[in-house]
């Protein structure tokens, strides 16, 4: 059954996509029929700093969209799981990219899945798709969404002048779902 | 249409060309920016202009001449720059001209930071410009209500001939949620008799929209004029055709607390009283959506109702004071508020709640 509402927290280096990644996730949330938000952290910020962003995906009306206690945690370095592991809901989930945090002990109240994004984007030959690799495995992790509708959905929020960019993401959308499999 | 996910801040600059504005005026400033960089984009592709001013006193004093030359015209910015706007709002309220200013709050007094507050309630409902003046002040609180009371707010500034504030805040302007874009609407220009330029029978008629009047007698019956004006829509929005349009209620008819804010709080307040609810406590939520003119008797009508209010800002505590004229003295009003830029959790807002209801 499809959870009623999912808060997801995502936090990295300023460069890495969070943004973005935060995007990618409101948008097929969208694209599936749920009611979405997106609240991106803005402030004097600059690139190699702090990025986080909110997204809340729910099969209701989305009353406060601000996100304090996270189900999911997405981690793309050490210091967000600093800031952020504390703050997910027990029982809750968090999706850490292994190629930057060698962290092995974590909270025993939530789950932990390591996805060596960055690896993984390094050997598709473009180390900025990381993010999108993490979308597409907590695609899978959630079980929130439809495969086919979310491939279907990218067209609507990539640039239509660039082709490459959106089969590029696509892969890598589908490169961390196909890897978030084998973790369940 | 299907819907799009856009910022708060584009969203606004959208609907702003749907109904017609072709004029933009203004300065960047953070949380707003995206706005003037999404109508610099967009407005030339509809034969529309969009000036970056040398300042925000400029752009104000160029909106009041498109809008005295009949234009639908729009000027944006975030507090200290509202601040520097004010004694062109004076003049515009003074001239009867039509406009919309758009308010992204942020936390102040002065350069204060850019994260997102609700500090400007007195300045926005009290003019902080000089003189016998009001504007028309709409409170949105998502995505889609920043598109809707733009709209909105272009027809009303045309119907009342005044100057129309949208109070946001870098959470509104920031965040991302789906829109439904409503359908263009035709503008005319020259629809106005009273604007410079009103296509006469043979020429253009002798219009003058001036805020100058030197005599004292004219003065006077122009402000009374004005005030009946305000008197009028007061009513409207009280008791007669926008009534619904000014205010939301959620739960109000049992409840024994009624929780009020508008804006983002609001939204925050929806998931308090749904966690009230839960825990048996019968909680209600009263939004107001259009801040002047206050919703003074939707507010009189609860007062006989319910036992308590709270009132939830990010700020010390500036709409509490409209709440307690309202309630005038026949149940405890309390506020809670958070400042600086900070946003209250829905935890310490339920807390207040049961320190209320639940007194041990």
């Amino acid at each position: 059954m499809r959870k009623e509402t999912e808060e997801i927290i995502m936090a990295g280096f300023g460069g890495q996509g969070i943004l973005f990644l935060g995007k990618v996730l409101a948008e097929v949330g969208l694209a599936s029929g749920s009611k979405v938000s997106w609240i991106p952290s803005y402030g004097p910020e600059m690139r190699g700093g702090t990025a986080n962003c909110s997204v809340v995906i729910s099969q209701h009306e989305i009353a406060s969209p601000i996100v304090l206690e996270p189900d999911t945690l997405i981690a793309m370095n050490r210091p967000s799981v600093t800031r952020f592991e504390p703050k997910v809901k027990a029982g809750g989930t968090m999706i850490y990219n292994s190629s930057l945090i060698d962290v092995k002990d974590f909270r025993k109240d939530i789950r932990a899945f390591a996805v060596p994004a960055s690896q993984m984007a390094i050997e598709m030959g473009n180390d900025k798709v990381a993010n999108v690799i993490m979308a597409g495995a907590y695609a899978k992790l959630s079980g929130l969404f439809n495969y086919d509708q979310v491939i279907s959905a990218f067209p609507n929020f990539m640039p239509s002048s660039k082709k490459e960019l959106l089969d590029i993401n696509i892969n890598a959308f589908k490169k961390g779902y196909e890897y978030a499999a084998t973790l369940n | 249409m299907a819907k799009v996910l856009m910022k708060g801040n584009e969203a606004i600059g959208e609907a702003a060309v749907l109904a017609g504005c072709r004029y933009y005026f203004g300065y960047p400033i953070t949380p707003q920016s995206e706005l003037p960089a999404y109508l610099s984009k967009r407005l030339p592709q509809v034969d529309g202009v969009f000036v970056q001013a040398e300042s925000e006193v400029a752009a104000i004093n160029m909106v009041y001449g498109a809008g005295s030359a009949g234009a639908r015209v729009m000027t944006s910015s975030s507090s200290p720059g509202i601040s520097l706007k004010q004694e062109g709002i004076s003049y515009i309220a003074g001239a009867e001209v039509p406009c919309l200013i758009v308010n992204v709050v942020r936390g102040g007094p002065g350069l204060g930071n850019i994260a997102p507050a609700q500090s400007d309630y007195w300045q926005a409902t009290r003019g902080g410009g000089h003189g016998d003046y009001r504007t028309l002040v709409l409170a949105p609180n998502s995505v889609q209500e920043m598109a809707d009371m733009t709209i909105e707010g272009f027809e009303l500034a045309d119907r009342f001939r005044n100057p129309v504030l949208l109070l946001s805040d870098g959470v509104l302007g920031q965040m991302m949620e789906p829109v439904n874009l409503p359908e263009p609407r035709d503008y005319d220009v020259n629809s106005k008799k009273w604007a410079l330029g009103y296509p006469g029978k043979d020429k253009a008629e002798r219009n003058l929209c001036s805020s100058i009047f030197l005599d004292v007698e004219e003065l006077e019956e122009h402000n009374w004029h004005l005030y009946q004006k305000y008197q009028v829509m007061t009513d409207l929005f009280s008791e007669g055709q926008y009534k619904d349009f000014a205010v939301e209620e959620h739960l109000c008819d049992d409840a024994e607390i009624i929780l009020v804010g508008y804006g983002i709080i609001s939204r925050i307040l929806k998931t308090v009283v749904e966690k009230c609810r839960k825990r048996g406590i019968k909680a209600g939520l009263l939004r107001p959506k259009v801040l002047w003119p206050f919703p003074t008797k939707a507010i009189q009508r609860l007062a006989d109702k319910a036992a308590n209010f709270l009132c939830v800002e990010m700020s010390c505590g500036q709409m509490v004071e409209d709440v307690k004229l309202a309630v005038n003295g026949k149940k405890p009003v309390y506020f809670f508020g958070r400042t600086g830029g900070t946003i209250p959790s829905d935890f310490e807002i339920l807390n207040e709640v049961d320190k209320i209801v639940r007194p041990d």
